[in-house]
């Protein structure tokens, strides 16, 4: 989620916002073959001239009608999406607007935001990439709880509607776009990274395992920086100093790999880290690769209080 | 990136997700258990001044806050001990001890002692 395409085409958005505007007039049809990664930030900032015209200051829309989609040949059913907009410069505050998109079995809730990007509103700005749980990337609130989008079919809804907002304790860029520069900064904090000591060995050097020294820290090492967890919990919603449960997994990932030489307990023994964890455990029951961050936090403290008690004590 | 819309913060939090409010709940149930410990000590002082510590216990506030107090520490109990295997990881010769493990452990441990601590204090001198 780091890596500048997995922000789906802040730039592409931008020259493809010039497009859609010039082609798109009213009643016009714009045929989308496949999904292009166009739910920018910067692009969408173009487009908000467009949308600016269409929408009336501050009012919910509710938009039915697609100008045109093959979709809409196999199935008649919708369900409405009730998505959060926030269009900066032009909102004081995020509002919701409803989109009815086709209600089809295999569709995800990201498949709907995808519909509505390419055939109702294409100023909608959301982030996604991969589409199958790995990059992290679409994670959003869906009726008020942290979800991948890309992983939430819209069968668990029922007839709906869904409501999609932006992760919560993230401030929002834009519609469903939240700033992650906090949560980056507090990744880079923890070192998650092998830290070696002494002699630089060949690149050829293999750090043998064991099963069990492998079993020690594979949980924590699924971990994808989707931030739900970050979402989940209120101690960083209330409290944004507080280091996080992914940062605290993802160091602990490292201080129980036996290969890690590091030492992180001045970054891990604060009342901003481990202690500032009050145990709800939220971040556990949303993480969607079974990370269990609440785990990890706990596991920390007995370590930090044993190295209290016994300060010669290593982890 | 400066234009980005800061949420004010949510004084309600605790009451958006049935996990927050049984999760406030509990919290909230330690000051029960410092009530506990409060009754504890003035009684403690009763017997040790020569006063009767049944003349403030039986008086009809303090047995119906004791009996809530009861019931808000047991449930304080329970759920903390509930909680301890996400702390502790103990593996017997490369085995990890499930969860129900050392939750039973840990209520078979609290029920002992209780019952120690019941015989003593219930005995007939």
């Amino acid at each position: 989620m780091t890596e500048p395409d997995a922000v789906s085409g802040v730039d592409g958005a931008a020259k493809q916002a010039g497009r859609g505007a010039n082609e798109e007039g009213e009643g016009t049809i714009r045929r989308v073959t496949e999904p292009d990664a166009v739910s920018g930030v910067d692009g969408a900032a173009k487009q908000a001239g467009r949308g600016a015209n269409e929408e009336g200051e501050g009012t919910i829309r509710r938009v039915t009608e697609a100008k045109h989609h093959e979709v809409r040949q196999t199935t008649t059913r919708t369900i409405t999406l009730e998505v959060t907009r926030y269009r900066p410069g032009q909102d004081s505050a995020p509002v919701l607007e409803s989109f009815d998109v086709p209600l089809m079995d295999d569709w995800a809730v990201l498949d709907g935001l995808n519909y509505i990007k390419d055939q109702l509103d294409g100023t909608l700005s959301f982030r996604w990439s991969c589409r199958m749980g790995i990059c992290g990337s679409c994670g959003m609130n869906v009726n008020g709880e942290p979800r991948l989008t890309c992983g939430t079919f819209f069968t668990e809804f029922g007839d709906g509607p869904i409501r999609i907002e932006p992760l919560k304790g993230f401030p929002i860029i834009r519609d469903l776009v939240v700033e992650v520069d906090d949560f980056l900064d507090k990744l880079r904090h923890v070192k998650p990274w092998l830290i070696r000591e002494g002699e630089e060995l060949p690149l050829t050097t293999e750090h043998a395992q064991t099963p069990a020294q492998l079993e020690a820290y594979k949980q924590y090492s699924m971990c994808i920086n989707c931030m739900l967890c970050y979402s989940a919990c209120p101690v960083y919603v209330l409290d944004p100093d507080f280091l996080g449960p992914a940062a605290i997994a993802l160091a602990q990932r490292y201080e129980l790999d036996s290969r890690d030489m590091g030492d992180r307990f001045d970054m891990l023994n604060l009342d901003e880290a481990v202690w500032g964890c009050t145990f709800v455990g939220e971040c556990t029951k949303v993480c969607p690769k079974h990370v269990d961050p609440a785990e990890a936090i706990q596991r920390y403290k007995v370590t930090a209080a044993m190295r209290s008690i016994l300060p010669w004590s290593r982890r | 990136m400066t234009t980005a819309y800061r949420p004010p913060r949510d004084h309600a939090w605790f009451l958006r997700n049935r996990n927050y409010t049984v999760f406030v709940a509990r919290e909230l149930t330690s000051v029960f258990v410092a009530w506990a410990i409060v009754f504890l000590m003035i009684v403690i002082d009763a017997v040790l001044n020569g006063g009767d510590p049944a003349a403030f216990a039986g008086q009809p506030w303090v047995i119906a806050l004791n009996v809530v107090a009861l019931a808000a520490t047991t449930f304080h109990a329970v759920t903390f001990l509930n909680l301890a295997p996400t702390a502790t990881v103990i593996r017997l010769d490369g085995y990890r001890l499930p969860a129900w493990m050392i939750q039973g452990g840990n209520h078979s441990a609290w029920l002992l002692i209780s019952a120690v601590i019941a015989y003593f204090v219930l005995r007939t001198p």
